[in-house]
């Protein structure tokens, strides 16, 4: 990598440069470090600091040049909508959901990954989460404002988006709750609000460091109001981690029935091919899988540029590569006990869609969506594959398609063609949907390096108290009460 | 002494985890109860070296998640059942099985908003100035080092004793805090 670009400051960035190491041996007795080249505290500080505090690298420009283009593409695109109609997109009848609804649900399930780190991989103290759970939950946050954008403009009439809301009105109405959609209202809103709750407050200790290694007046004020006076108090911290665990435990059900409701709007219809039970468990490991997908999509490039390699190690890779295996193949069996349910069911519609799919016009969709989702993440079982950077890019990039065609696999292959051969019809994309598409990975792009660029990438709080020398006598002990005949053991590590 | 502003804090600066702890110890034999370590991440096992009792934050979030469930199930069952009531395919006018989606999704909202803003005031936050903050070693509180801090309202607090203590116990250096 050209690291001369990305200037690191002197003492971190030979770290940050020196030769990948491998940890990712699995030894009974012994722990694999979740940080390598002997990190101490202050290292971790001014690695995940110096990229907040430095100059902006031309790289970052460049970048931000790029997707804040796209983004101002998605803006023009919207003016353009919502000034002529919805007949600018190739939705129609029968394929009234069309890509709309592809994207929200392609990018509602991209930020599940985030969540998953941060919530359920907490609650079962996988501690390797540290590395990249700042940047996972980031992705959530962003990922569900490109979620919420598609809805909204599919009402048709956006500026009436409110009416979805529980409001009282002139009208003397109420939404319909026993309606799955009102059901994605609560739940993605409700979603993107908690999301954003745990990624601030989980933000808060490292906002402080930043506030207290502020040169500029401006940045001094600024992180001074984010960290709203967080001085590391340990009457503070024990509030914080009672808070944090139980935001873990709401947030864990919580993302486990975004995903399921969002399921609900297709399986609570009658159409053949959405009209299944196994919707929920399905669209949670899809989701899971495309989002885990973006996170490597993400991090892979992220830990070259910003010199991070020592903190999110070949080992977070691995782990994420072992689920991104996992949950492929959770996917791959669901896609085969559909097409099971469907022959079993002797239900001559539900047999008539799920021919369709690999056979019908839209071939090509599913037979690429099978390639990348079912075949490709099978190289995952090689560990060359699982800890080279390149291949699992390689691999995700697969992922990230091959899961926003599944999403349009489902959509449009169901509506096109369903109970009536009189009502069928074909789905053609215009230059607006595919620009919109492209669009919304330029308001993720855009935010994101906005985060890259001012606030904490890496939770220093937590990789901090996951290095051996933050336990009492008890170096990689959960839960050190300290003893004091075994104390002194680890602490010159880092001297 | 007596031109001097008073005397708010006084705080030792600690290289680690192990010593701060031991430190902590040391002053609750001592007698002093107002101490605090302010320290880049949470220990564990602080609780119990400087007397903090567990925090009423969970039964906050209890109360508030119970007001969610009620709120979620108020607001369907009388929009849809009372005030204007829909008819839909000749399901039942209210039903729980269909409103459990939304009743809890309001209670994960209005648990996880009394988490957050509990803990926060809880903790006395958001505090925009803190006498402690001017010194700039105590910076190092957020980046690599431990802050055992005495405030001076403790009533066995004497700022002799309580330096001499400091050092004995590895400080590195003792700073003291005064109002302005």
């Amino acid at each position: 990598m050209t690291e001369s670009t990305f200037a690191t400051p002197a003492g971190v960035g030979i770290r940050g440069d020196s030769p990948e190491i491998d940890n990712t041996h699995d030894e009974p007795g012994s722990r694999a470090p979740l940080v390598t080249a002997h990190q101490d505290y202050a290292s971790v500080t001014g690695a995940v600091c110096s990229l907040a505090e430095r100059k902006t690298p031309r790289a970052w420009y460049v970048a931000f040049a790029f997707s804040s283009s796209l983004l101002l593409m998605l803006v023009v695109l919207l003016g353009y909508l919502f000034t002529t109609g919805v007949g600018v997109w190739g939705n129609n009848q029968p394929v009234a959901w069309a890509f709309p609804i592809v994207n929200f649900v392609f990018w509602v399930g991209i930020g599940h990954a985030g969540t998953l780190i941060s919530a359920i991989l907490f609650l079962f103290r996988q501690n390797w989460r540290t590395g990249i759970n700042r940047f996972a939950e980031a992705m959530t946050i962003f990922a569900v404002m490109c979620a919420g954008l598609f809805p909204l403009i599919h009402v048709g009439r956006p500026w009436l988006a409110y009416w979805l809301f529980p409001y009282p009105n002139q009208m003397g109405m109420w939404p319909q709750f026993r309606s799955p959609l009102l059901w994605d209202v609560f739940a993605v809103s409700t979603y993107a609000m908690v999301s954003a709750l745990f990624w601030y407050v989980g933000m808060i200790p490292d906002l402080a460091t930043l506030r207290d290694r502020a040169k500029s007046k401006i940045a001094f004020i600024a992180y001074g109001i984010l960290a709203i006076g967080w001085t590391g108090s340990s009457r503070h911290w024990h509030r914080f981690e009672r808070a944090y665990l139980m935001l873990a435990a709401l947030a864990t059900p919580l993302v486990l029935s975004v995903h399921s409701v969002v399921s609900f709007d297709f399986a609570v219809a009658q159409l053949p091919g959405w009209h299944t039970t196994i919707f929920p468990p399905y669209f949670v490991a899809g989701a899971v899988f495309g989002g885990f997908a973006m996170v490597i999509t993400l991090a892979v490039p992220a830990r070259q540029l910003f010199g991070l390699r020592h903190i999110i190690t070949i080992r977070h890779l691995e782990n994420m590569n072992k689920i991104l295996l996992t949950t492929s193949c959770i996917v791959g069996y669901a896609y085969g006990v559909e097409f099971f349910t469907a022959w079993y069911s002797g239900h001559h519609y539900e047999q008539f869609v799920f021919m369709n799919r690999p056979l019908g016009p839209y071939w090509p969709f599913f037979w690429c969506m099978v390639l990348f989702n079912v075949v490709v993440p099978h190289a995952l079982w090689f560990k060359k594959i699982r800890t080279n950077p390149w291949a699992m890019l390689g691999v995700a990039m697969c992922v990230n398609m091959g899961m926003w065609l599944e999403r349009f696999v489902i959509v449009v292959t169901s509506l096109h063609r369903d109970f009536l051969p009189s009502s069928w019809g074909m789905f053609k994309p215009t230059w607006v949907d595919i620009g919109m598409l492209a669009g919304s990975f330029g308001l993720f792009f855009t935010f994101f390096l906005l985060f890259c660029r001012f606030l904490p990438v890496v939770a220093m709080a937590e990789v901090k108290a996951v290095l051996p020398q933050a336990h009492d006598g008890h170096p990689g002990a959960p839960s050190g009460h300290g003893k004091s005949e075994a104390k002194g053991k680890e602490k010159e590590v880092d001297s | 002494m007596s031109d001097r502003p008073r005397l708010h804090a006084l705080f030792g600066e600690y290289h680690d985890v192990t010593t701060v702890l031991e430190a902590a110890r040391t002053l609750r034999r001592e007698g002093l109860r107002r101490i605090d370590i302010h320290s880049p991440f949470p220990i564990h096992g602080v609780e119990k070296a400087i007397g903090v009792r567990p925090t009423i934050l969970p039964w906050i979030v209890l109360g508030a998640g119970l007001t969610g469930a009620l709120t979620g199930f108020l607001l369907a069952w009388w929009t849809n059942a009372v005030d204007y009531p829909f008819l839909i395919s000749g399901k039942p006018i209210f039903s729980l099985p269909a409103n459990i989606p939304v009743i809890f999704e309001t209670t994960v909202l209005f648990s996880a908003f009394a988490a957050v803003f509990g803990m926060i005031f809880l903790n006395g936050l958001p505090r925009l100035h803190n006498p402690l903050l001017r010194h700039g070693s105590f910076l190092r509180a957020t980046d690599d080092r431990f802050f055992l801090v005495i405030e001076a309202r403790d009533p066995r607090f004497d700022p002799a004793a309580a330096t001499r203590l400091l050092h004995e116990t590895g400080a590195l250096a003792v700073e003291e805090v005064r109002y302005r």
